[in-house]
């Protein structure tokens, strides 16, 4: 197993290779000059052409390319075209609070999803399972931000349970402040994943309740929850994990939406900013940090078929 | 677990959900101001760039040698006093006493030199002082020369100009960056100290009272006077999306919002905790800018044309929502300041001549060129104007289409002097806040510099006299007659058409006092109860 967790490291830097020389490409072509917004609406061609020179944006493809390269390899991400601030600093803000959003989105969608699902699998058919089924359309229909747009009214501005917007910081403010500045955020973020992971749940339990082998762990009477529990979810988890993991890299990029409605200073945000002013540096940065998080949960979701099916080896 | 250990525990626990743990911030106590801003804080330097939310921050941490008032008279802000030479061709200035950077060093007369400099390097008023400048002396720490080289009556508006870029003063140490290179300190002597350490672009900047900050005497008017500050602590919380910081407003989580869009007047106006208001006296002035290089608005009879056509009114209502927020606007400088006259403005004003523009297009020899108009979708008051205009060429027949994207693509795109065939562009639309379009010097769109000139380029040597006839006005009255001269000649030559005057209001709660009605928010003077 040790031999194929080493290749797949190493896959990941061919991986990130690749994306790198293709952001940097793409972000080259792309229309948009960070000189420009730097200068502000009132500059002459002439200002921008100084700043552009200043910034090192007028030189040739590959030598631009060959330095952020050279930089990279040291470990140095750049700077912000904008802020002067080192783009592994200006991340490093932004990684708490999408952590924490996605950990709880995560938590929440798990814990009522997949109780959600195997309730629906043993009671196919009934008005439960087509109320489950009814939420997970809901689920999937509702825009996120129309989703957030209601919490906020109901919770925040109606009955001033929870607050409106921002982050607080873990280590900084007491867990409660913390904590409550993330619920409506989580629940607007979990509702589709919650969806999804129901009715992943629901299909795969009813592929496994239809195997010989339950049929066989119900004729010798054992109660329905061990059944459910301990022989029909562990088997049919594999799907169920797949669809986690898929899950995990969906919500680091749904999160965009939900950082921008409820204004938490997440990567998603920051992504987004350095988008809209071309601030390169921030950019390439944050889509190979990207890359490299797709490429590692896709290889602890690998890992983790072993614990569930003990056929499975690397 | 022992019984101790649980009490322990249970008390940490309890402390820590209700904020009283230790590691609470050490500001929960003190005044806090939390402030949303028009737009995120990302370049600390008011210098190397013009955006104004660069401006309002400079604002905060700087301070300037003078500073304009609400009568448009220019005041002594970080000056004791100065003095002008019969000739008028010497200034000497004495700085305040008691005038402290940030980091603790003394305002000196190097600082002032140095950072005038810089400025001067890159607003256009400044070069124009600069062109007029012979040489800047320090006499002592407090005490420095101005000497020009013929009388510049601007001289000291150029010093106290509102807008950007402003003539902030900072340390020499810092003045001395090459001004196409972003400053990183943010050392002034202004009011407030920025707490870099709290800074998270795109989300909040943190400026708390600055204790060694002397405000002057006078009572505060717009940039001038005693600004003297109430809070601890001033928090700008920059929220993107309007609905949730109105209500972020509403909950209470934010005292003040700078610029709202109109559609959520209705909604916050209810809440009886909240004013609504229009503190900012001269607006904002949007427009419509050609492209002078190719047909058809090289053109003067297709740009003439158009000002038979564009109804102010509907560019109001379409940027603001509302006629409460905004009027037609019929002069080059922002209506409601000395120089601002409806002088030469018939095509613009009254009732729209279709006909008119119609003969005049055919007059121009149009032969169906394509015109194309950049739009930043993200942007409402660009994408208004960009949708209002293309309504308008259709409708006199003219062959318009918008191209959209977002504002980085169109503050690049419209940089590009080819046609439109080869990525060019024909129009393109923006706004100016009012004070930079109050005379002939700050208004940059209205010059023929050709190649120099703003985007669009417009070569015009007959409007550059007027307006350097404008810069050698001695009084009020030969400034107003030369001022009026330069408008009538943009009625002909039409570098720009102006689209009307609008203003975004601003929304606090009701524990905020001490507002101040200037054209930009500025923050000292402000209770919080």
């Amino acid at each position: 197993m040790l031999a194929y967790v080493i290749r797949r490291l190493f896959a990941t830097i061919a991986v990130m290779a690749v994306v790198a020389f293709f952001v940097f490409s793409l972000l080259y072509l792309t229309p948009g000059d960070p000189a420009a917004v730097i200068a502000g609406d009132a500059a002459t061609s002439d200002d921008i052409k100084r700043i552009r020179a200043n910034l090192g944006l007028d030189e040739p493809f590959l030598v631009r390319f060959g330095g952020w390269v050279w930089a990279l390899l040291q470990g140095d991400l750049g700077v912000s075209i904008f802020t002067n601030l080192p783009v592994t600093h200006l991340i490093g803000q932004r990684v708490e609070p999408t952590l924490a959003l996605t950990l709880c989105t995560l938590l929440v969608s798990v814990l009522v999803a997949v109780p959600l699902g195997v309730l629906a699998a043993a009671r196919a058919g009934s008005w439960s399972d087509r109320a489950v089924m009814a939420f997970s359309v809901l689920g999937f229909s509702l825009p996120v931000f129309v989703f957030a747009y209601i919490l906020i009214t109901v919770f925040s501005i109606e009955l001033r349970w929870l607050p409106v917007q921002g982050y607080r910081n873990f280590a900084e403010n007491s867990f409660w402040d913390w904590l409550r500045h993330l619920i409506l955020p989580s629940i607007a973020l979990g509702t589709v994943y919650i969806a999804l992971i129901a009715r992943i749940t629901r299909a795969s339990m009813l592929d496994v309740l239809a195997q010989d082998y339950i049929r066989t762990a119900q004729a010798k009477g054992l109660a329905p929850a061990p059944v459910l529990v301990g022989h029909a979810l562990k088997n049919a988890a594999i799907p169920i994990m797949t669809i986690i993991g898929i899950g995990i890299a969906l919500l680091i990029s749904g999160a965009i939406v939900t950082e921008t409605v409820f204004a938490i200073p997440g990567i998603g945000r920051l992504t987004v900013d350095a988008i809209l002013r071309r601030d390169y540096p921030v950019i390439q940065g944050v889509t190979l940090l990207f890359s490299a998080i797709y490429v590692v949960i896709n290889l602890l979701v690998d890992l983790s078929y072993m614990l569930f099916d003990p056929r499975i080896r690397f | 677990m022992n019984r101790s250990l649980r009490i322990f525990a249970a008390a940490c626990l309890a402390a820590a959900a209700t904020g009283l743990a230790p590691w609470a911030p050490a500001h929960a106590q003190q005044k806090v101001l939390k402030f949303i801003p028009q737009a995120d804080l990302r370049i600390l330097d008011p210098i190397a760039t013009t955006a104004y939310i660069t401006r309002n921050h400079g604002y905060m941490v700087y301070d300037t040698l003078f500073a304009m008032d609400e009568k448009f008279q220019v005041k002594p802000q970080m000056l004791d006093n100065y003095e002008m030479s019969k000739d008028q061709l010497t200034y000497t200035f004495t700085l305040r006493d008691g005038l402290k950077f940030h980091d603790g060093a003394a305002v000196k007369a190097a600082d002032c030199i140095a950072s005038i400099d810089r400025w001067s390097k890159r607003d256009a008023l400044g070069q124009k002082l600069a062109e007029a400048t012979a040489s800047w002396t320090a006499v002592n720490d407090k005490t420095f020369t101005l000497k020009l080289k013929k009388p510049f009556p601007l001289a000291l508006e150029a010093l106290a100009k509102p807008s950007s870029n402003v003539p902030f003063i900072m340390p020499e140490r810092i003045a001395k960056t090459d001004p196409f290179k972003n400053i990183e300190d943010p050392t002034g002597s202004g009011p407030f100290k920025m707490v870099k350490a709290e800074w998270v672009p795109g989300n909040k900047v943190v400026y708390v009272k600055n204790t060694d900050y002397v405000p002057r005497k006078e009572p505060v008017s717009w940039a001038s006077g005693g600004k003297v500050v109430k809070v601890d602590r001033v928090e700008w919380i920059y929220i993107p999306d309007s609905a949730t910081a109105a209500a972020a407003l509403n909950a209470g989580e934010a005292d003040w919002w700078e610029q709202m869009p109109p559609d959520l007047i209705p909604l916050l106006a209810k809440n009886k905790d909240i004013t609504v208001k229009n503190i900012d006296p001269l607006g904002s002035m949007g427009m419509i800018r050609f492209n002078f290089l190719h047909p058809p608005f090289n053109n003067p009879k297709m740009r003439q044309a158009l000002l038979y056509a564009v109804n102010q009114q509907d560019y109001v209502i379409g940027i603001a929502g509302d006629p409460k927020n905004g009027k037609p606007c019929y002069s080059y400088y922002t209506c409601g300041t000395p120089l601002a006259s409806e002088i030469s403005a018939e095509p613009l004003k009254g009732a729209r001549n279709l006909e008119k523009a119609k003969q005049l297009i055919k007059e121009s020899g149009y032969k169906g060129e394509k015109i194309v108009i950049i739009d930043a979708t993200d942007q409402p008051i660009v994408h208004a104007q960009s949708l209002l205009t293309l309504d308008m060429l259709k409708r006199l027949g003219l062959n318009a289409e918008v191209q959209a994207g977002d504002w980085g693509t169109l503050i690049t795109r419209r940089a590009v002097k080819e046609p439109v065939e080869k990525g060019g562009w024909s129009i393109f639309h923006t706004w100016l806040v009012g004070p930079d379009m109050v005379n002939p010097a700050v208004n940059f769109p209205i010059r023929g510099t050709g190649e120099k000139a703003w985007f669009g380029w417009p070569t015009d040597s007959k409007i550059e006299e007027l307006r350097e006839a404008w810069f050698n006005a001695s009084d009020a009255a030969s400034s107003k007659k030369a001022a009026s001269a330069v408008q009538q000649r943009a009625f002909e030559f039409v570098p720009f058409i102006p689209t009307g005057q609008f203003i975004l209001p601003t929304a606090f709660r009701s524990n905020i006092s001490g507002v101040i009605i200037a054209p930009i928010a500025f923050l000292w003077n402000i209770e919080k109860k």
